[in-house]
């Protein structure tokens, strides 16, 4: 598969021309198995249903999307999981190539106390509405998304229904466990400079 | 503002139209606020959510079993396709074999409700465009369909017929001549509605260079099915990446390069045609023999890591995404659905568009809103 091997080719480079810089606030993230580096797989088909599995950090997103991009895949769906007992959120994009049978998953994991994550919605508008969806679920922010309002719950919610510790008591649900969240790094800080500005804001 | 329709528009006041979650031309309850000048759309902006109810939610909560009356409730006009995607996560996890004779059985089953769907989409089209008659010549056609799987599913809408490595029941004679017989009586009727309504001069008119959507915009928002085929671009996940016994079956994806509105249209007509193949070569050749595996494990668990399906229903491609963390209820469930991507580019596509123009965009996209909600 000429296209996978073109892909693994770019994702090499990606992976050695961006070292991953030292983090403002000095400070290790706070969960060791925080990746930082890009890694892939192969997947078998048959069981999985995908092909090939790519693990970047969240500030390569963008880059691995507009890879992706140029060798003509579309998106098919943005999907959050909340790992609460590792204190994470995974967000898995699905790729797949119109004309050939090429199936790409690309995820990556963001704290759970500090959910954001560059938007991919300059690269694919369909990512717009996939993006809103999960930020109704889950409570990540995208960054850089153009209208991040709710999309299936009501526009006034606060809640978000996907997360482990989701109660059907509705005092118990808030966003307010957020201490001081612009003390914590930013898992897309490294990216571009208006990240830093628009979490500063927020 | 630079689209070649509203340079004329100059600057007058624009209003303000909410085409409400109640609306017969909407299939469902989508509201979208229309900005408008005039006759003309500025900014059509699609608000969901008012069926909402949270199945993902609801897929952490329950076994596999108890998850797949869930499936049907999604799309209920094509729920033996929604059922098919979960069925085909698990059996694919757990390397479980499906009989031959089921296989067939499914096959029949979900081309059966791919073509009670597209009756429907039919209908309900050619009514928002005006033309009452249709509606209730598909609706009788369809009734046959729903007969023949009444009769071996006990449900006429949301199946939940496929069970893990098989199906539920077996069918029996009355059902293959039944189909039989609905396959000989539909393709007279299917030359009728060409007649009758797709050569219709004013249908024609209403269709014709109305609402294009290029294939690089249906990239751009993972936009699949007969919106992707009226587009130009084969493809179609039978034979793409074909699941079940697809290969062994002879038939065409129908594709447009019209990219209009009658692209979609006569796409979708076609599809029905070569659904009417299929079903004719399965009921030839289905074999006797066992509808479930002789051995099943007791409790389905699938083994730590995530698994993806998915197949071509009836409005595009429905995939479902397991993440399993090795317990009998999964850790998140979630479904991808064709109807969400493929109204997406609706805000793109309809600038510019005169508003019965723009219902006919929204009737060619072939939605159903519970699915984009789920």
């Amino acid at each position: 598969m000429k296209i996978l091997e073109d892909l693994m080719t770019r994702l090499a480079q990606l992976r050695d021309s961006q070292a991953e810089p030292a983090t403002e606030a000095g400070t290790p993230p706070e969960n060791a198995a925080w990746p930082s580096e890009t890694q892939w797989k192969t997947c078998d088909f048959s069981v999985k249903g995908y092909h090939f599995d790519i693990f970047v950090p969240p500030r390569l997103v963008r880059e691995a999307a507009r890879m992706l991009d140029e060798k003509e895949f579309s998106l098919d769906a943005v999907t959050g999981v909340d790992w609460i007992a590792e204190k994470q959120f995974e967000v898995i994009y699905d790729f797949f190539h119109f004309l050939s049978l090429v199936r790409v998953a690309v995820r990556t994991r963001i704290p759970r106390d500090r959910p954001e994550i560059p938007s991919l919605a300059g690269i694919y508008p369909g990512a717009d509405w996939h993006e809103r969806e999960t930020h109704d679920f889950f409570g990540i922010r995208f960054v850089d998304h153009p209208n991040l309002i709710p999309i299936l719950l009501p526009e006034d919610a606060t809640y978000h229904p996907l997360r482990k510790d989701f109660s059907y008591r509705p005092e118990l649900n808030h966003e307010a466990d957020l201490v001081r969240p612009e003390l914590r790094p930013s898992p897309c800080a490294a990216s571009e400079g208006t990240s830093a500005e628009a979490s500063a804001i927020s | 503002m630079n689209h070649p329709k509203l340079q004329r528009i100059g600057n007058s006041e624009t209003f303000l139209l909410n085409l409400g979650p109640q609306h017969p031309a909407t299939h469902g309850v989508l509201r979208l606020k229309l900005t408008m000048d005039g006759e003309y759309i500025l900014r059509a902006e699609p608000v969901m959510g008012y069926i909402h109810r949270m199945h993902e939610k609801m897929g952490e909560n329950r076994t596999y079993a108890q998850f797949l009356p869930n499936t049907s409730r999604m799309d209920y006009l094509a729920a033996m396709h929604y059922t098919h995607a979960f069925v085909l996560l698990v059996e694919k996890a757990l390397k479980i074999e499906v009989p031959e004779r089921a296989e067939y059985i499914r096959i029949i089953t979900s081309e059966l409700n791919r073509i009670s769907s597209h009756l429907v989409w039919f209908g309900a089209y050619v009514l928002d465009l005006g033309g009452f008659t249709p509606l209730l010549y598909a609706f009788d056609d369809r009734e046959k369909i729903l007969d023949l799987l009444e009769a071996i599913t006990g449900s006429r809408l949301t199946y939940c017929y496929y069970r893990f490595g098989g199906v539920a029941n077996d069918v029996d004679e009355d059902f293959l001549q039944g189909t039989r017989e609905f396959v000989k009586m539909f393709y007279g009727r299917l030359k009728l509605y060409k007649r009758l309504v797709t050569d219709n001069i004013i249908l024609r008119k209403r269709l014709e260079g109305i609402g294009p959507i290029s294939a690089e915009m249906c990239r751009k928002y993972g936009a699949t099915g007969a919106v992707l085929r009226g587009s130009g671009v084969a493809y179609d996940l039978r034979k793409v990446e074909p699941y079940s016994l697809y290969p062994q079956f002879q038939f065409d994806v129908p594709v447009s390069n019209l990219t209009d509105c009658k692209g979609r249209y006569l796409v979708r007509m076609l599809e029905m045609e070569q659904s009417l193949r299929i079903i004719e070569q399965a009921v030839q050749k289905i074999p006797a023999g066992p509808i479930l595996p002789a051995k099943l494990p007791r409790t389905i668990k699938l083994p730590p890591g995530d698994y993806l399906s998915a197949v071509e229903a009836a409005r595009g491609r429905h995939a479902v995404r397991v993440i399993s963390d090795g317990k009998e209820i999964p850790y998140r469930v979630k479904l991808r659905s064709p109807c969400f991507s493929n109204l997406s580019l609706y805000q793109e596509a309809s600038q510019g568009l005169m508003l019965p123009d723009a219902l006919a965009l929204l009737g060619s996209l072939d939605l159903v809103i519970p699915d984009i909600d789920r």
